[in-house]
């Protein structure tokens, strides 16, 4: 990724609407982002453009994703 | 150095609630509207707000607006003003009902009315007994309340400059606003609005204290700006805490947790409440609560490496209950604080929620400040609503479901107030030459800087003091030397040092803009709860306690006046409470007894 979308982007996970997201979203930037392969990361960026009720609930298990592509990282993210 | 200017009737810095009620009445009535914003307009922190918004509809039982004002002006501790709070609650109405046209989902009745709920707080005839006042969008009111003025601003063809920080306001040489300098992060380029009004809607800036319930964002943009630019900041002493935040993280523990029988204990796993509060123990209001798990702390009974929380115990009760009657605290337990509630207690400590104080206003959303004798003399060309402003609605003390309504009501009135300001069709004051300097010259300082503070470290230092010496409950010693640590603290933060250099999305750099903001805040929160010698709603002092003199430890006679904290010379001034409110009689002082 380039520098500048990587820089978009954690800036869009570092000021998120809702505290939890800051949090995890952060934690996950650091720590488990660059080992995604270029699709996943894509697939990353797309659930970080979600709503943040909706983002929140499918991270803390209240909703469950059936998208293949988003069902290994919110596993991830459930962990991070 | 010749940098862009764009021209606008009318800039607004921020999109939450308040912001984007604003920029509606502006951009309708035909004024070039620009709206900045650090983030897109529907990630803003009042998507968080979930309890609704309070109006005395009267939908699900007699309600009435002098009912709803009694509780607010008890809620503030009598420290709100009358005038503003009656202007508030007498808006309520018709706000609502506005927000409803625009689209907003609320919960409804049986027969198509908003339905309404009851809330901690809201009584009827005069404190008697409770009303169902609160109107909400079931858990999700502040977020369908953004989406439903967003909507209607893209129909008016407000202009969004999203993903930009507002730096510095810029005034003339006789103190007019005349815009801002605002930075694209996208490109890293400053530019000057240059506008006829200025409304700043930027937030609180809960981020000052160690634990939050506040969203990164909140660090107090417009409160650090209007203070370089020699606003005073009002009643920053008054913070509203809840009991239970996770240690560290600041993530709201419901209050169900200790209703389904959770318990507090110390770092001997004694269950402390029993002393603080023989008969409600765990269940005692949040401020008993908050007091005694900050005596605890104090006292060295706190848990963790740093001794700096307590544990709230669950372990005793059944799993599937907690499963069931709690959802989404296990998870929270485990992402938050890496423990199993079902197997483990959870560290918690209290924790701040809202801002009371900030930048004074009057109710029309005019800032006002002291100025030749007059306490409340119109700045030209500048207005501010939400909780960035302190109007003042919340006094000591937010009664809740307040906060929504507060950037409903004077986020309209700011708004109209600019546009009635504007009808003359006064042309744009001229802007000074010098009117980007200030910003050019703090980001050149950060970019050149070397062996200055780092930006990380000087925020927590900041936020540990904020916590240990002007937390939910406050003590005299701690108070002056946390006055001395957070003038150390603003030493550093104004010797920020970045790594990064680049133009295009240095969130380090934004970062540390956002610092020299925060720091703004804690200093007039610190200098200005040391100052206040007397407990008051949330700003309770051990050595200003509870006696037949003064109850609840509040002091009528030498505090019943609004605080102003001037950075410049971290100087404090007073002013009189407005008891008179528009119409009715004053809601005349007594003790505040829930």
């Amino acid at each position: 990724m380039e520098r500048a979308d990587y820089e978009r982007l954690r800036w869009r996970c570092i000021r998120r609407a809702l505290l939890e997201l800051d949090i995890v979203l952060t934690r996950f930037l650091d720590n488990g982002f660059d080992q995604l392969d270029e699709e996943q990361q894509q697939a990353f960026v797309e659930l970080a453009d979600w709503e943040d009720h909706d983002l929140w609930r499918l991270i803390s298990g209240q909703e469950e994703t059936r998208d293949p592509r988003y069902a290994p990282i919110v596993a991830r993210l459930r962990k991070s | 150095m010749s940098i862009p200017v764009l021209k606008f009737d009318a800039v607004i810095v921020g999109a939450g609630g308040a912001g984007l009620r604003s920029a509606i009445q502006l951009s309708e009535a035909g004024l070039k509207t620009a709206v900045l914003s650090k983030v897109f307009p529907t990630r803003s922190h009042t998507v968080a707000a979930q309890g609704g918004v309070a109006a005395s509809l009267g939908n699900s039982e007699e309600d009435h607006w002098h009912w709803h004002m009694y509780d607010t002006v008890k809620g503030s501790d009598w420290l709100g003003d009358q005038d503003a709070i009656e202007f508030m609650v007498r808006k309520a109405n018709e706000c609502v009902v506005e927000l409803e046209h625009y689209g907003m989902p609320f919960d409804r009745t049986d027969n198509g009315k908003i339905y309404q709920r009851p809330f901690g707080g809201h009584m009827s005839n005069f404190g008697e007994k409770p009303v169902r006042r609160s109107c909400a969008a079931a858990d999700r009111t502040g977020h369908a309340m953004l989406h439903a003025m967003y909507q209607r601003n893209v129909k008016a063809n407000t202009q969004f400059f999203v993903e930009w920080m507002a730096l510095d306001l810029v005034r003339d040489a006789e103190g007019h606003v005349i815009g801002v300098t605002a930075m694209e992060m996208e490109t890293g380029q400053v530019v000057i609005f240059h506008t006829r009004a200025t409304i700043f809607a930027t937030g609180g800036a809960g981020r000052i204290f160690y634990s939050s319930t506040n969203a990164f964002i909140n660090t107090g943009d417009g409160l650090g700006m209007a203070a370089r630019a020699g606003i005073p900041l009002e009643d920053m002493e008054f913070w509203q805490f809840h009991p239970t935040g996770v240690a560290g993280a600041g993530v709201l523990i419901t209050e169900g947790v200790r209703g389904e029988g959770g318990i507090l204990r110390n770092s001997s796993k004694e269950r402390f409440m029993e002393r603080y509060a023989p008969n409600a123990k765990d269940l005692a209001s949040r401020d008993v609560v908050s007091r005694a798990m900050t005596t605890e702390i104090n006292e060295g009974r706190g848990c963790g490496v740093n001794k700096d929380y307590v544990l709230l115990d669950i372990t005793h009760l059944d799993p599937n209950t907690i499963m069931k009657r709690l959802p989404g605290i296990r998870e929270i337990g485990l992402q938050f604080a890496g423990v199993d509630c079902i197997k483990e207690p959870l560290p918690v400590v209290p924790t701040c929620h809202y801002q009371m104080g900030g930048i004074p206003t009057h109710y029309s959303g005019r800032v006002v400040v002291p100025h030749n004798g007059d306490h409340n003399s119109i700045v030209p060309g500048f207005y501010a609503a939400g909780e960035c402003a302190c109007a003042s609605v919340h006094g000591a003390n937010r009664l809740g479901t307040n906060s929504l309504l507060d950037l409903l009501v004077f986020g309209k009135s700011a708004g109209d107030s600019a546009v009635e300001d504007l009808k003359s069709g006064k042309a744009h004051r001229e802007l000074p030459k010098d009117a980007a300097d200030k910003s050019l010259a703090r980001i050149a300082a950060l970019d050149s800087r070397k062996g200055g503070a780092n930006v990380h470290e000087t925020r927590l230092a900041m936020q540990r003091t904020m916590q240990t010496h002007a937390g939910v409950f406050r003590f005299g010693d701690l108070l002056k030397s946390g006055v001395e640590k957070i003038l150390e603290v603003e030493k550093a933060a104004r010797q920020l040092e970045i790594t990064d250099k680049s133009m295009a999305w240095n969130t380090a750099r934004t970062e540390a803009l956002e610092m020299e903001n925060l720091i703004e805040v804690a200093k007039a929160t610190m200098l200005s709860a040391e100052a206040r010698k007397e407990s008051r709603g949330a700003h309770v002092r051990d050595d200003a306690p509870d006696t037949p003199e003064f109850p609840n430890g509040r002091n009528d006679q030498e505090w019943l006046k609004h605080t102003l904290f001037n950075s410049a010379d971290n100087s404090i001034t007073y002013k009189p409470v407005t008891m008179q409110p528009l119409t009715v009689e004053p809601i005349a002082l007594k003790t505040r007894s829930y």
